[in-house]
Order: C-alpha cells, then sequence, then structure tokens
C-alpha cells in the first residue's frame, strides 16, 4: 500500500509529459509522498524516455531502482524494459505489442491503446495524446486512485483551456473503464489509499526554486546562454519576474539578457557586478570551461557574481541529459593562477531557493564568485517539499563606500584590508568624489588598484584573498551533522545524494542493526568541525556521483595526515541518479570487508 | 551617449560649463612608446569630454587587453576604469551599463582586440545597439607581443621584419555598417581637430558610436611597406568633410552656403556640421556609405570623417523597459517581492 514505483516508457516528444504528471499530482493530492523522474535523451523527438513515480508512505523520495508497475509505450524499448523486471511485477501495455510473449513471471495488462483513441478522436495527432491519458486512466483503475482526484489534477494541468480538459477527461474515462471492464484489479499487489502526508506540500523542480530564490534575493541582472540543464533556471526567472518585478509604471526592476555565447554571459554578469548590480549568470559544465578565464578575473579583481552550475555529466559534452556531481574541483579552482573559490551544495529544492538569496548576500559581502553547484537531478526533476518561506533578511550589499563616506574619510584603499577579515571596501562607478575612482585589473595590482609587479604587492595580495577565504568559512551555508549513537562509521555527502543518503541510513538501521553518522556538506570552503567529525568516527564514507571522487580529493586536502587514512568511498557515475540500495548495498560491502 | 545636458553656468575661465578644467579629465602618465597614436588619441578623448562637459564622475572607461587598452588609465582619472580580458570588453560594457543605464561609457580596442580574439563580442556589441563609444585604436599589429599581424593589416602590408601579410583585412567600418551600427566613424590618430569633434558627436549620439582610429605603432608598424603609417596615412588620406560641433545650447547659426554643408541632429538637441570636402556625401545613406568605403578600398584611400550615422535606431538599454533608476542603486523595497507574493507561488504549486 503506497509504496510502489511507476515506469512510462514513452517515445520523446510523444507528449506524455501532461499525462505523467496528472497521474503523480492525483497520487500527491491523495495525501501520499511521490516524487517523480524524468530520462530523456539529447534529442527532440523519436528517442526512448522513461518518466518514473515513486510513490513512498514514508516520505522517501529519492530515486528507487526497482520498477513495479510498467507502462511500456515505447515499441523500442518494450522488450527490453519488460525483460529489465523483477518477477512477479505488472505490466500495462500496447496490446499489438504482444509483450506477454517474453515473460511467465509478470502479470500483463494488454490495452489496444491506438483503438480507444480512434474511437474518442479522428485528429491522428490528437489521437497520440490522447492515448497516454487514456494510460493514466488504466493505471488509476488497477492502483485505485480516486477518479475525483484525478479530474482535478487534470483541470489544473490544462488550465484554462476548456476544450483540451474535455477531450482528456474523455480519454481518463476510456481508460478507467476499459480497465474496470477488461481486468481483474485484485491481482494488482499496489495500491493507493488516502493519506495526509502531502498536505500543504509543493512541487516544483530545482532550477525553478532557484529562480524564485534569485527573485527573492533581489537580482537585477541575469545574463545566461542556453545550455541543458540549466536553461529553465534563467527562462523560469523572466517568467517570475515578469510577473512579480515589474513597477506600477510598467518598468522592469530587472534586466534578463540572453546572451551570444557563455563568454559574453559571464561577462556582463560581471561587469553589472563592479557596477553594482545584484548579478548572476546560469550554466553548465561546458559553460564553466569557456567562462573560467573571465571567473579568474573576478576572483582576483574582486568582483561580485552568482554563478549557478547545474551539472550534467561530462566530460566534453558528456551526456547531457543525465546527471552527475563532476565540476566539484573545476569550480572550487575554476581558473588558471591560484584561485579558490566559494560553492555552495544546494540538496533539495528548499535549498535550491534559500542558497540563491543567500548566494547575492555573500557575493557582495565577500566581492567574489559565488558558485552555486545543483545537477540536472535537482535543477529539472519535480520534487515535493515544504512550501519556501520567505527570506526575512536585510539585504548586505557589502563594503561600498559612498561620496558621504569618502567624505569623512577622505580617501581609500581599493584592496586594503582595514576591518582584518581579507575583504576589501570598494565604490560603484557614478560615486561622485574624487576619491572614489579606481582601476580595476585582472593584472597585478597594489592596496590602491595601481598596476604592480612588485613582489611583495602580489603576495600581500594573494594572501589576503586567502584571508577573505578563510572568513567565509564561518559565513556559508554550515553543514548539518548527525552523529548516530554508537556509529563507528560516518557518511559524508552533499548535493542531491541527499535523498538515497537518509533512505540508506535508515535502511542500514533496520535492516543490518548497522547505526551510520552523517555528514552533509553545504558548502566549499569547509568548516572546522570536518575534523571532529573524522576524529569521532574509524571510517568515513564519501558518497558521490562521479568517477574520480572530486569531493573526497578536496577532503584529502583538508585533513591532517593522521586522518585521511580514515576516508573510504562510495561513487557512483552512470550518469542515472543514485539510489537508497546502492548505497546501502556498497557500504556494508565495505563494512563487512572492515571487519575480515 | 547620453549625458545630463545643463545649460551653461557661469563658470571661472579656463573650466567647462560643468565648472571643471582639463586637468580634470586627464589621467596617469602614458607608458607606451613615445610618438605611440594611442598618446594622441587619449589626447583627444580629454580634449572632447572637457568640452563636451561631461561629468568625470559619471563616466565608465573599458577596454580589453593590449596597449590600446592599456589607454583608459591615461584619461579621466575621475572615472572608474576596467581593464578587463582580451576581446571581451563589449560584455563587460554590457553589464555595467544594464546596471546603471546613467553612465557614459567609453572602451578603447584595439585591432587585435576586435577584429581577432573580440570579433564575436564586437559584433553582438554593434548588433545590440549598446549605447557606448567604442574606439577601436587600430595598427594593423599586435604590440605587446612585439609585431604579430592583425586581422586589420592590409594585404601585402610588410612587417618590420620585412614579412608581407598574405590575408586580405577585415574592414571593421564596412562590418559596423552592416551590422546595423548607427555612428561609424573613421579618423585618425594625426588629425586632432577631425577627432575632437567625431568624439563629442559620438557623445551626443544614443546607441554604439564606433569609431575607428588609425593609430600607427611607432615600434612595430611606422616605416616605409606598412599601411598604418603616419606617412602613408597621410599621403593616403581621403577626407569626407570637415566637422564640427554645435551643442545643444548653442544657436545654430546659417553662416554657410546652402549645399556646401550639412547639419545632422543629434539625440540630444546638439548637432554635427558636416562641411563638404569635394563631393556631396550624405552620412545617412547607407548604400552611399558602402560604395564610398568600397571605392576608397579599391583606389588604396583612406577615408575619414563620419561614414554613416542614423539616429531613428532605439539603443539596447532603451528595449529593455528598465526602471529610471539605475538598477544597481534599487534599494530591497523594490527588489524583493512581498511576503504574500511568495505565499501566492507557493499556493500555485500546491
Amino acid at each position: 500500500m503506497n509504496d510502489f514505483s511507476i515506469q512510462v516508457a514513452t517515445v520523446n516528444g510523444s507528449g506524455s509529459q501532461s499525462s505523467n504528471t496528472v497521474l503523480m499530482r492525483s497520487i500527491f493530492q491523495m495525501g501520499i509522498p511521490v516524487s517523480g523522474k524524468n530520462l530523456f535523451p539529447s534529442n527532440i523527438a523519436g528517442l526512448p524516455t522513461w518518466f518514473t513515480i515513486r510513490a513512498n508512505k514514508d516520505g522517501w523520495i529519492a530515486r528507487r531502482k526497482e520498477i513495479d508497475f510498467l507502462i511500456a509505450m515505447n515499441a523500442e524499448t518494450a522488450r527490453e524494459d519488460v525483460m529489465n523486471l523483477d518477477p512477479n511485477r505488472v505490466v500495462v501495455y500496447e496490446e499489438t505489442l504482444k509483450l506477454n510473449q517474453y515473460r511467465k513471471d509478470l502479470t500483463f495488462f494488454p490495452v489496444p491503446f491506438a483503438k480507444l483513441a480512434t474511437e474518442i478522436i479522428s485528429d491522428s495527432r490528437l489521437r497520440k495524446l490522447l492515448a497516454n491519458m487514456i494510460y493514466v486512466g488504466v493505471v488509476g483503475e488497477l492502483l485505485e486512485i480516486d477518479p475525483a482526484e484525478m479530474e482535478v489534477a487534470l483541470t489544473k494541468q490544462f488550465k484554462g483551456k476548456a476544450k483540451a480538459v474535455a477531450l482528456n477527461k474523455t480519454a481518463l474515462e476510456v481508460g478507467r473503464k476499459y480497465a474496470k471492464e477488461n481486468f481483474d484489479k485484485t491481482t494488482v499487489p499496489y495500491k493507493t489509499q488516502r493519506m495526509n502526508a502531502t498536505k500543504d506540500k509543493i512541487i516544483i523542480d530545482g532550477n525553478s526554486a532557484a529562480a524564485l530564490g534569485c527573485m527573492f534575493g533581489g537580482v537585477t541582472v541575469a545574463t545566461w546562454y542556453p545550455i541543458t540543464p540549466s536553461s529553465s533556471l534563467c527562462e523560469s526567472l523572466a517568467d517570475y519576474m515578469k510577473d512579480y518585478r515589474i513597477e506600477k509604471d510598467g518598468k522592469a526592476s530587472f534586466a534578463i539578457v540572453q546572451a551570444e555565447d557563455e563568454l559574453a554571459a559571464i561577462g556582463m554578469a560581471i561587469g553589472a557586478g563592479w557596477a553594482g548590480a545584484r548579478s548572476m549568470t546560469s550554466t553548465a559544465g561546458p559553460g564553466i570551461s569557456l567562462m573560467q578565464e573571465f571567473i579568474g578575473l573576478a576572483y582576483y579583481a574582486e568582483i561580485p557574481v552568482v554563478i549557478f552550475d547545474i551539472t550534467r555529466v561530462g566530460p566534453s559534452t558528456g551526456l547531457p541529459t543525465r546527471t552527475q556531481q563532476s565540476d566539484i574541483l573545476s569550480l572550487v579552482y575554476c581558473s588558471h593562477g591560484d584561485t579558490k573559490h566559494i560553492v555552495l551544495l544546494p540538496a533539495s529544492v528548499s535549498e535550491c531557493f534559500s542558497m540563491a538569496y543567500q548566494a547575492f548576500d555573500l557575493t557582495e559581502r565577500f566581492q567574489t564568485p559565488i558558485f552555486v553547484m545543483s545537477d540536472l537531478d535537482l535543477g529539472m526533476n519535480n520534487w515535493m517539499s515544504d512550501p519556501f518561506e520567505y527570506p526575512k533578511i536585510k539585504f548586505d550589499r557589502g563594503k561600498v563606500l559612498s561620496a558621504e563616506d569618502l567624505k569623512k574619510l577622505g580617501s581609500f584603499k581599493r584592496y586594503g584590508d582595514v576591518d582584518g577579515d581579507g575583504i576589501p571596501y570598494r565604490t560603484l562607478p557614478g560615486t561622485n568624489h574624487p576619491a572614489a575612482s579606481y582601476f580595476t585589473r585582472g593584472s597585478g595590482h597594489n592596496d590602491r588598484a595601481v598596476y604592480s609587479e612588485r613582489p611583495d604587492d602580489y603576495k600581500n595580495n594573494m594572501d589576503r584573498l586567502n584571508k577573505k577565504y578563510d572568513t567565509a568559512r564561518q559565513e556559508v551555508p554550515q553543514p548539518e551533522i548527525d552523529n548516530a549513537k554508537g556509529a563507528t562509521a560516518g557518511l559524508l555527502a552533499f548535493g542531491t545524494t541527499h535523498f538515497a543518503i537518509i533512505e540508506s541510513l535508515d535502511q542500514l538501521k533496520r535492516e543490518y542493526n548497522m547505526p551510520v553518522s552523517y555528514y552533509r556538506l553545504r558548502a566549499v570552503p569547509f568548516t572546522n568541525d570536518l575534523i571532529e567529525f573524522f576524529e569521532k568516527h574509524d571510517r568515513v564514507y564519501i558518497v558521490e556521483q562521479n568517477r574520480d571522487g572530486q569531493m573526497e580529493m578536496l577532503v584529502k586536502l583538508e585533513l591532517p595526515a593522521n586522518l585521511v587514512g580514515k576516508i573510504r568511498s562510495i561513487r557512483h557515475y552512470s550518469g542515472i541518479p543514485i539510489d537508497a540500495r546502492f548505497v546501502t548495498d556498497e557500504l556494508v560491502a565495505a563494512e563487512k570487508g572492515e571487519r575480515q | 551617449m547620453s549625458t545630463t545636458m545643463q545649460p551653461p553656468a557661469a563658470s571661472p575661465k579656463h573650466s567647462n560649463r560643468l565648472g571643471y578644467v582639463t586637468a580634470d579629465y586627464k589621467g596617469a602618465d602614458s607608458t607606451l612608446c613615445a610618438g605611440c597614436g594611442h598618446d594622441a588619441i587619449t589626447s583627444q578623448i580629454i580634449k572632447a569630454f572637457y568640452e563636451y562637459g561631461v561629468e568625470p564622475y559619471n563616466v565608465a572607461k573599458l577596454s580589453g587587453i593590449g596597449c590600446s587598452s592599456k589607454t583608459p588609465a591615461y584619461f579621466l582619472s575621475r572615472s572608474h576604469g576596467f581593464n578587463g580580458v582580451h576581446g571581451r570588453m563589449p560584455a563587460l560594457a554590457t553589464g555595467v551599463l544594464l546596471a546603471n543605464k546613467q553612465l557614459v561609457s567609453i572602451g578603447v580596442s584595439g585591432d587585435g582586440d576586435t577584429a581577432s580574439i573580440g570579433m564575436g563580442q564586437f559584433v553582438h556589441l554593434l548588433r545590440r545597439n549598446v549605447p557606448m563609444i567604442y574606439i577601436i585604436e587600430n595598427n594593423g599589429v599586435y604590440g605587446l607581443t612585439k609585431g604579430q599581424f592583425s586581422a586589420t593589416a592590409d594585404l601585402g602590408s610588410k612587417a618590420k621584419s620585412g614579412v608581407a601579410n598574405d590575408l586580405p583585412p577585415i574592414d571593421v567600418c564596412a562590418m559596423a555598417i552592416e551590422l546595423g551600427c548607427n555612428f561609424v566613424a573613421r579618423s585618425f590618430a594625426g588629425d586632432p581637430k577631425q577627432m575632437v569633434s567625431l568624439l563629442k558627436a559620438a557623445l551626443g549620439h544614443r546607441g554604439t558610436a564606433m569609431f575607428d582610429v588609425i593609430s600607427p605603432c611607432v615600434t612595430f608598424n611606422n616605416h616605409d611597406g606598412s599601411t598604418k603609417s603616419y606617412k602613408y596615412a597621410k599621403d593616403h588620406e581621403e577626407l569626407l568633410h570637415e566637422i564640427s560641433f554645435v551643442p545643444f545650447f548653442e544657436q545654430i547659426t546659417v553662416d554657410y552656403a546652402e549645399g556646401e554643408t550639412k547639419d545632422v541632429e543629434l539625440h540630444d538637441g546638439s548637432h554635427i556640421r558636416l562641411r563638404k570636402a569635394d563631393k556631396g556625401y550624405d552620412p545617412t545613406s547607407k548604400a552611399e556609405a558602402f560604395n564610398t568605403l568600397r571605392q576608397c578600398q579599391e583606389s588604396n584611400e583612406f577615408l575619414t570623417g563620419l561614414i554613416y550615422i542614423n539616429e531613428q535606431k532605439p539603443d539596447f538599454l532603451s528595449l529593455l523597459n528598465m526602471t529610471d533608476d539605475p538598477l544597481a542603486t534599487l534599494p530591497q523595497e523594490r527588489t524583493q517581492p512581498s511576503e504574500n507574493d511568495l505565499r501566492e507561488i507557493m499556493a500555485d504549486l500546491m
């Protein structure tokens, strides 16, 4: 009951997204925790795509590898999809595919989707779309999803389009009726039953959540270049800003510009940050590669800018529509020379929201680029969440000197360390005072921003930048630490692995009576309690979604030599989101090995 | 370029209408080679900004990388300067103006910076019509890396080492007109009078004012065989017209014979007055601009003057319909939607 996964296998571009959303939402509306993941190809139309819905009464929303209920609509992959199922699972399929010939240990429900759709409408394009809504009806009947909730979800999906609502309702009913008349639903081992676990919850994708965070964080300039999986961030931002950031006289309190490439996108964002705007860009790994030179300039010249990296699978073009956490090192050390950057690591849609607005305070406070590293899984999939809390904070615009300040001070050193925290003061272009102006350059400079190749000037500056980075340790989002009672092993992770890990910790305790502590990193640079966590445990498993253990490398650099031997590594890098069972199995096998 | 125009105030002698003296428009001492054309351009920028009466605090001066890109340090030391990365000044300038549309922006670039590594950004700056003055200090060589040909070096022109250039040049003026740039001028570092008038007209223009200035490199490209040397430029110059600039507050007088001069009104009400040199050139005709450029290329002549102007096209900042106050200065109350707004958005996601 309320614990199953559904996978819909369709063809990219076949219009199944609306149907899948209706299916997911109607379960959600019954109060059952639910999550959806879209596994799609880098292609517009014609290639296989899978959408997975997980319903779980305990509220686990990570990916679950095992599929309980397959809806096989794609002839090309149908056989493979069926062969991959565990025994005793359920398959709904287009009857002409004759999938029941491949397995004897599954429950099959053949449906003449094409034929049923023809009976509703003659238009061949609409017929295809309606076939998708018919499977929603069939599944609804077999899983006992409340028909009233399905109608509500459907009406919401096609909001304002009366004709589409009517047609789709008919399709839904056709599916439901067919299942009722032809199938014995008692043979389906999965059922939905009303719960009360989703009241007041929202469903949103990470990129939209981040866009909202930017808007409520007071972003004024956003410049970007399209790239999967980050495009929807700025697109969503543009939509929200049109609704909420146009002033009474019809003028915009923002500028959003689609640049000609990533080099221009980051350049505009840096120019705007220099001139005092809360400015940002969003991109993915290949874009970060292109932006490196400019990012080094912003680091060295100390210019605020927020950069979202919604990571995908690398290297190179990689797998553009699959997920990975493989840009960590390239962000922390982005650009040539000695550079070190602050990277925020959201794990949930609510952190996409909160870290987005925090990033603007941090970037202006520290006058340095701030990266927010999300990924495709978090950014483009829909997640259930508590509603976001309004950021009741006063914006920190950082150390900016006005003309009045300069009147009192007489002069200022652009790159001086007045407060001993490594963070200098700046003035904005247009400040009406003879002492305000300074020259910004990516070449060597002294504390008055004058060109200098003097060894002491260079070294002083670089040391101050390091001090600034150290100051940031206490001001970036702090880690979440859960020291489990009696745990000898700890687990360290960040970002989207979070939901798989909390589920895995539960599995480890229930199934193996193995308490494991959890340290969730929320930002680089690290805080001092990282060392304490290693001191408290015999082994710490660093879980990450990349081949080379990039976070492990960073942790190694920070740990005292006597603790480095405690590091263990669990790496998942197939491009598919990590699941709890994988973490559990890897950790249990490793722990068994330790005991031998 | 937009700037706040005030009626002339009673100012001290040797000061401009805002009360500033020439020294207020100067910068640091140049570290370029003695006799560099770029230094001559710097002097004309100082003169033009002084004479036009630009508030020096209100200027953002930007550049990329190269000899030319050093020059913003040598003028307007009361303004903020930004020496960015090679070829990518247009993006920085665009961003600066997005943040603060009230700034007067001047970018100085070189021929390598603009026509090679920065070609992409240059093209898109013009396409967007970002309101700024964009000067190309064009000497046909890479100076800082000691004399390699740039993309504007003429076919067959010789490097200091005697090697001949075997690729045709990119004509930045023809390209700018093609891309919709509405203020295209060309001049010569050795012609201060023409340059100052053109620069003042550029200040009165709303949109990108692109200004290609042949600026001989005395160290690497000022020898026989160079087509970007002082001697070559002086010998081959084809003057389109003589130019003078009439500020908006000066009465337009009719002291010329009909048919010999042409006044073009700039967006701020000032005028650029063109006295025809030897032919009736119309700088508002795109076709004429192209044809004249081509004819001069074919006859190895180097055309100077206001080649093309159009005051009608909207600039990039106007298209974005931003608040009158610069985005950079908007307070939190104007950039953070309310708690109710968030509640409304959340309700929609439930």
